[in-house]
């Protein structure tokens, strides 16, 4: 108590330069906790985003469906089980049947990968039953990222050329339904998504699907032949493995942000030793022991985290709370080029966790900071020491 | 008035190392001074009354022979030991008076009975106590830095005597001081000696200072010259 008081005591007395690297330290702090608060608003949305528009609880996939070998596409479907088709019927489940197709917007000629979904689809967030006609005609949703790369708007028409299973190209005119607005590119980019039956018919694969879409978990089930089981996490880890690569990433900066705040924090300390060498001797004269002065010194140094809390938190937590309540805004084009599902706003959250997580690392470096010139004090000579000699 | 020793000196040396061999400071004190004793180490500069003074006050250690001090043997004493000799029992007052900058009048008087864990009203009494004694009580609230060289002496005198040591160390406490602040001090210092019977042992060469002690050990080439009490 008496070490604080007297740390205190120092601290408040040096004034500016106390202050000066409180706001540095403070700086560093608030930065750290946000950009950890970004990542995980975003992993946040990402995962949401992902269940919500793409992968639902869990899927199937035929066995042959590999998404990044676009020469197996043509012969990864298969019968859809019929131990699922009341599932399908209540609508807890959604087939998917999907291949490759060329589209010609204004003469020009585009690959896409097409996808047949049944219209009655609750398990996903498409707008499906935009895809519901009363006549011949083939409806097709596409979203933003592709009616923008492909300049096509809602209501057009475009021909779609594609190949059924005995390997005989065909083409048939479709029309835009619908353009809907979607963070996920997987969903998005180059993707037209048409009537399961349609794409059935057209491709000569009745009842058959590429990846079965649930949204109930089947993890305890036994999985029909010939289709694989894919649980949310597996589906999950693809996004899961970049925010890691990213949290590492942003690691590498808080490294940066808190080497700047300690480096001023140790500079301050060695500056005193070198500079309050007189007061050092005369606390050592007047009866503190050198581990008093160490330990008060050490605590001292440490203390400017703790004000930095204090100072951070007057400023940080209005900033954090103004942005996880209106997000931060992203422009358009950064989001449809980025790959991955990031929104167009995204909400940081701030954890009690990640707030004290990064309040007791921040305290720790500190106290071994500011300890560690605080050592020397325990080699000075107090009879040089109080004359401020240097050694 | 009872006469014990407060300091006992015998057979004292102090050698520095230097680059070839060592320097000699002391060569040979044999020295005891009595509680409520106002005596001075008198020397020129480089005369060993500094060490000496540091050795008395448990800052440094003999080289050679023994120096009791309030019944503790100097060079046995661990840092820690030591530490808590000179909280407990001793005084300093230095020179260029030692103050903490970044304290006020009161916390600097303050701080050694914070060392001593007394209480917060305790601690209140003694530092009014302590600061009237040298005529002080207008300036609790003002740093170092706004203080004369002589109310800066002055504080450093209430922050040695405040806890009412057995003896108060100083080293040249008048040596940047006017003649009339010197003799302020100086009568102030003889005051509390002959009131709280406090042992004042100090290292100097002004004869201001000189003037006023009971007992004079004139110091030369770290060994005593003469030894001047006044009857």
């Amino acid at each position: 108590m008496r070490t604080i008081k007297l740390a205190l005591r120092n601290l408040f007395g040096a004034g500016l330069r106390t202050w000066l690297n409180v706001f540095v330290l403070s700086m560093a702090f608030v930065m750290i906790i946000f950009f950890r608060g970004f990542l995980s608003g975003w992993d946040h949305q990402a995962k949401h985003d992902m269940i919500e528009w793409e992968i639902g609880e869990s899927q199937f996939w035929q066995e042959t469906y590999d998404p990044f070998d676009p020469f197996t596409l043509n012969e990864s479907h298969a019968v859809i089980p019929k131990q699922y088709n009341q599932l399908i019927e209540d609508g807890k489940m959604t087939p998917v049947l999907i291949t490759q197709g060329t589209i010609y917007p204004d003469g020009r000629m585009q690959s896409v990968l097409l996808k047949g979904i049944s219209t009655r689809n609750n398990v996903i967030a498409l707008p499906t039953d935009m895809l519901d006609t009363e006549g011949e005609e083939i409806n097709a949703i596409i979203g933003t990222v592709m009616a923008k790369n492909s300049k096509l708007k809602e209501g057009d028409y475009v021909v779609l050329r594609w190949r059924d299973v005995h390997g005989t190209f065909d083409a048939v005119e479709i029309k835009i339904a619908a353009i809907f607005d979607c963070d996920v590119p997987s969903v998005d980019a180059g993707q037209i998504w048409i009537p399961l039956q349609s794409l059935q018919q057209m491709m000569g694969t009745p009842n058959e699907a590429t990846i079965l879409i649930s949204g109930v978990d089947h993890a305890e089930e036994a999985y029909p032949a010939g289709w694989i089981f894919k649980s949310q996490h597996d589906l999950l880890s693809d996004i899961e493995e970049l925010i890691k690569t990213k949290s590492i990433g942003g690691s590498i900066m808080y490294v940066i942000l808190m080497l700047l705040a300690m480096l001023a924090i140790f500079d301050t300390q060695v500056l005193s030793i070198f500079r309050r060498q007189r007061e050092i001797g005369t606390f050592v004269a007047l009866g503190m022991t050198r581990g008093e002065v160490v330990r008060m010194f050490t605590v001292e140094g440490a203390m400017h985290a703790v004000l930095a809390m204090i100072v951070g938190a007057i400023y940080g937590i209005p900033l954090f709370w103004f942005m996880a309540t209106k997000g931060i805004a992203f422009p358009v084009e950064a989001t449809q080029d980025f790959g991955v599902a990031l929104a167009d706003v995204i909400y940081p959250v701030f954890s009690m966790m990640l707030i004290f997580g990064t309040s007791l690392l921040v305290l720790i470096t500190t106290a071994i900071v500011s300890w560690i010139p605080a050592r020397k004090i325990s080699r000075m000579k107090p009879t040089d020491a109080i004359r401020g000699k240097l050694q | 008035m009872k006469n014990t020793l407060t300091v006992q000196i015998e057979g004292l040396k102090k050698h520095f190392p230097t680059g070839k061999g060592h320097f000699t400071a002391l060569n040979g004190i044999n020295l005891e001074i009595g509680t409520g004793e106002f005596a001075g180490l008198v020397g020129p500069s480089g005369s060993g009354k500094t060490t000496l003074l540091n050795i008395i006050g448990s800052l440094d250690n003999p080289s050679e022979g023994t120096a009791k001090v309030l019944g503790h043997n100097i060079g046995e004493l661990s840092i820690t030991e030591a530490a808590l000799l000179r909280r407990k029992e001793m005084g300093f007052i230095f020179q260029t008076y030692n103050l903490l900058p970044v304290y006020n009048v009161f916390e600097n008087v303050e701080f050694p009975l914070l060392l001593l864990n007394m209480t917060a009203a305790e601690r209140k009494k003694a530092v009014h106590d302590a600061v009237e004694w040298v005529g002080l009580t207008d300036k609790l609230k003002s740093r170092p830095n706004q203080l004369s060289g002589g109310e800066c002496q002055r504080v450093a005198i209430a922050r040695a005597m405040v806890k009412k040591p057995s003896l108060v160390l100083a080293d040249e406490p008048t040596a940047n001081l006017d003649a009339e602040n010197s003799h302020h001090i100086l009568k102030t210092m003889l005051k509390l000696n002959e009131e709280l019977n406090t042992t004042f042992l100090f290292a100097t060469h002004d004869e201001k200072v000189i003037q006023y002690l009971k007992r004079k050990i004139i110091l030369k080439d770290g060994m005593i010259e003469q030894d001047l009490k006044n009857l």
